[in-house]
């Protein structure tokens, strides 16, 4: 078994600053012997190298193939990128996600062309619906084969231009460096976002000259940090005058690392605060301002409180049709104050009364002083009434679930206890579905960056590679990945990778038999009819996921029974050298609550299963 | 609806004309027209889009095409404070009976005859989209055998030029 060496580790061992703000030229300016150095003779493959060394990249995550060959011999003799190889495509492109977000980094992965880079695809639309800084690198074929149909061509750049923020098809070895900090550059600034590098073979095995650092040549691209004072003024104005206000708060407020400056806001205001399935822990969930998440399946306190508001302080959050509803009837008396990096997120779903177009740190900075200067000013209404009816309803209507009655085990309550046992420092990823819905309700989280999951796209898969990612980013973190049977039977062949690359993830299989939250919809929705939803992980223990994990190098575990939990839970807490899989064998009939239906309204949440909150008679 | 002409400033780069049109196309826009080429700065082209759009859809689609790194600058184009034209290019039946028929007409809408053969003429026009539809309904009578038609290119009236700008001094 091989092992990273500890100084390998070390290198990266530490925490990293946000990558927004500064260009890679900024960073390689101050450094005088880079600005020394003369151009060097080398391939494009060796460019290619010497550039992700130069932009801080030290991790790639990857598979070789035909077309990228070049590129991997240079990098087999790099000190300081790393390169997992990871077992198929989806693996490196989540894994570099997870990566970036756990760190802040920009997350590379790497792959050959044609069906390397088309496996890219998924992880690059999920990058691109979650905003995730990642560089993907593919090899093409020789220049003068692009357009033949040769063997392994496809046209990445043309598959990806809607899906990435930005994408390249290299033309010579030249222009490598310019375009791989531009890569960098766009990936990690503004709103951020995958962008997509291609090269063909012939461009990576080519001498060409290196230079560095290179000028970036991005006239058009010019991200909107600061907010406009005249628009702060404004928001303020009406956050002082709002009797039911309410801070919506999404994934930007993460990407922008606001998260303390929003706690300020938040406390100077005393409005409460919403976290979207991209933003938990972006406010810590124990802080008694917190309403929890919002959405299909966010509390009924934090619900309501969109309903009734008169005022949503949209930070970095898009109005999501999973948060709003049917849009007609979401918020409907609230005036909106939009604030968010993209210009065109504003006023997309819902009209905004202030647009504010800035980077979600100085937004809120800003009208910290802004709201300062009108509570001096003796402008700020009660907000006490508001409270009292949102702690009513929060009181009346909390987070819970009830004991399955068929004496089975309750997913929520495995899900439950390791965010209990696990604590609020570690990473938790999770897939798609029913216990990502748990997750992100029943783990207290406390501090940005330790919720990872894909909300806009919602691939299944997610967790094992995102998890690795992670934890290869932040070796110091314990990184839990919550993942469901169905999730985990598309991606656990990275627990591989894992195990031989020195990746010590946990990852608890939520396992219910079924894909559950399609035979949650077939419940409620097609009359109980299960087409196609039950995966046999119970009936027939195909795969068995113990034996999975050993055959995986990862020691593997079973736990069927609630007195059990916490005793496996702790087993698995022990082990630090070897991924650990635990088959959490629970119910098949535990549904997620609270629910508004798709294209329903709001207003017409179900808190249980046939029962509707009672609004009526402390309605605002 | 109504119909807005954008000017689009972009890098003159391969691939862009497909970013912008796959961005009208999965965004749910018809393009009505386009027309595509260099600026006076060889680096930068310039593309004249006509779309058929509410002012709110039309606001998104402008704010989507912003995030393209390539572009670098979008104008809206009003029709009564720009100069819109197209190209028109006709084939026409014009056997001697009715030559001087045609001719007339030409004559009438500023048009040019480019091209002659004994039973047709090629007729060059230019104008606005109204000015084309009119000279093409007056020769329909005779026989339309081939047309062909550019997109519209428009310019904003009096002495301001769009093309200034850094934005476009850093790509010139």
């Amino acid at each position: 078994m091989t092992r990273p060496t500890p100084e390998v580790l070390a290198h990266r061992a530490h925490p990293t600053a946000p990558a927004t703000g500064s260009t890679p030229a900024d960073k390689t300016d101050k450094s005088e012997k880079a600005v020394d150095k003369k151009p060097e003779l080398l391939t494009g493959a060796q460019v290619l190298v010497r550039s992700l060394e130069e932009l801080g990249a030290d991790v790639v995550f990857g598979i070789p193939g035909g077309a990228i060959l070049p590129a991997y011999d240079p990098l087999f003799d790099s000190e300081r990128v790393r390169h997992i190889l990871v077992r198929h495509e989806q693996g490196a492109g989540h894994a570099a996600t997870g990566y970036a977000q756990a760190t802040g980094k920009v997350g590379v992965c790497m792959a050959t062309s044609g069906p390397g880079a088309t496996n890219l695809v998924t992880p690059i639309a999920d990058a691109y619906m979650d905003s995730v800084a990642m560089v993907a690198i593919t090899g093409q074929v020789a220049s003068a084969s692009i357009g033949t149909d040769a063997f392994q061509e496809a046209d990445i750049a043309g598959i990806t231009l809607p899906i990435t923020k930005h994408n390249y098809l290299v033309k010579s070895g030249e222009e490598l460096p310019r375009v791989l900090a531009e890569a960098f550059h766009l990936a990690s600034t503004g709103r951020p976002g995958p962008v997509l590098v291609d090269i063909p073979k012939d461009v990576l095995q080519k001498q060409t000259t290196f230079k560095w650092p290179p000028t970036l040549d991005l006239p058009g691209y010019h991200p909107t940090l600061h907010p406009h004072g005249k628009q702060i003024r404004e928001a303020a104005r009406l956050i002082a005058a709002a009797k039911r206000p309410v801070l919506y708060v999404g994934g930007g407020v993460i990407k922008a690392q606001a998260s303390e400056v929003l706690r300020k806001l938040a406390e100077l205001t005393g409005a409460p605060v919403v976290t979207t399935l991209m933003a938990r822990g972006a406010f810590p969930d124990s802080h008694p301002q917190h309403m929890g998440m919002p959405g299909m399946h966010g509390t009924v306190g934090a619900v309501y409180a969109l309903q009734k508001s008169d005022l949503l302080i949209t930070l970095g959050a898009r109005f999501d049709d999973r948060v709003t509803g049917d849009l007609n009837t979401f918020a409907p008396n609230a005036q909106i104050i939009h604030a968010d990096i993209d210009p065109a997120e504003i006023g997309k779903n819902r009209v905004a009364d202030v647009p504010i177009v800035g980077d979600a740190k100085h937004v809120i900075e800003e009208l910290i002083g802004a709201v300062t200067t009108e509570y001096a000013a003796g402008h700020k209404a009660s907000i006490t009434d508001w409270w009292a009816t949102l702690d009513d309803i929060r009181g009346r209507y909390p987070l819970g679930y009830e004991e399955p009655s068929d004496g089975t085990l309750a997913p929520q309550y495995v899900i439950e206890r390791i965010g209990k046992l696990v604590g609020p420092d570690a990473i938790y990823t999770a897939g798609v579905g029913q216990h990502q819905m748990w997750a992100a309700q029943f783990v207290q989280y406390e501090h940005p960056a330790t919720w990872l999951n894909s909300g806009g796209l919602g691939t299944m898969g997610y967790a094992v590679p995102a998890a690795m990612g992670a934890k290869v980013g932040r070796p110091d973190k314990v990184v839990w990945a919550i993942d469901g049977d169905g999730c985990f039977q598309m991606t656990n062949q990275e627990l591989a990778t894992c195990a031989l690359e020195g990746i010590p993830i946990k990852v608890a299989v939520i396992n219910n038999g079924n894909l559950g939250m399609v035979r949650q919809w077939q419940t409620l929705f097609y009359d109980q009819r299960y087409s196609n939803t039950e995966l046999g992980t119970h009936k027939h223990r195909i795969p068995d996921f113990v034996k999975l994990a050993d055959a995986l190098g990862c020691v593997g575990l079973r736990c069927e029974t609630k007195q059990d939990v916490d005793a496996t839970i702790e087993a698995a807490m022990k082990v630090t050298d070897q991924p650990v899989v635990i088959d959490f064998v629970v119910g098949k009939d535990a549904m997620v609550w609270p629910m508004v239906a798709a294209g329903t309204s709001n207003d017409e949440i179900m808190f249980a299963r046939g029962v509707a909150p009672k609004f009526d008679k402390d309605d605002v | 609806m109504t119909t807005h002409t954008l000017s689009v400033l972009v890098e003159n780069k391969p691939g862009i004309l497909a970013r912008v049109a796959g961005l009208f196309a999965r965004r749910g826009f018809n393009i009505d027209s386009l027309a595509v080429g260099e600026t006076e700065h060889p680096e930068v082209s310039r593309m004249t889009i006509v779309v058929n759009a509410e002012d709110s859809p039309l606001e998104q689609v402008t704010k989507q095409l912003n995030k393209l790194v390539q572009v670098l600058k979008i104008v809206e184009l009003d029709s009564t404070a720009s100069v819109q034209r197209e190209l028109l290019l006709v084939k026409v039946r014009a056997e001697r009976p009715v030559r001087s028929q045609v001719l007339e007409t030409v004559n009438l809408f500023r048009a040019r005859v480019v091209d002659v053969s004994p039973d047709a003429l090629t007729i060059e026009a230019t104008g606005t989209s109204e000015k084309l539809d009119a000279l093409l309904r007056d020769l329909e009578p005779f026989g339309i055998k081939e047309m062909v038609q550019s997109g519209v290119v428009a310019i904003g009236r009096g002495s301001r030029s769009i093309t200034t700008g850094p934005a476009l001094r850093a790509a010139s």
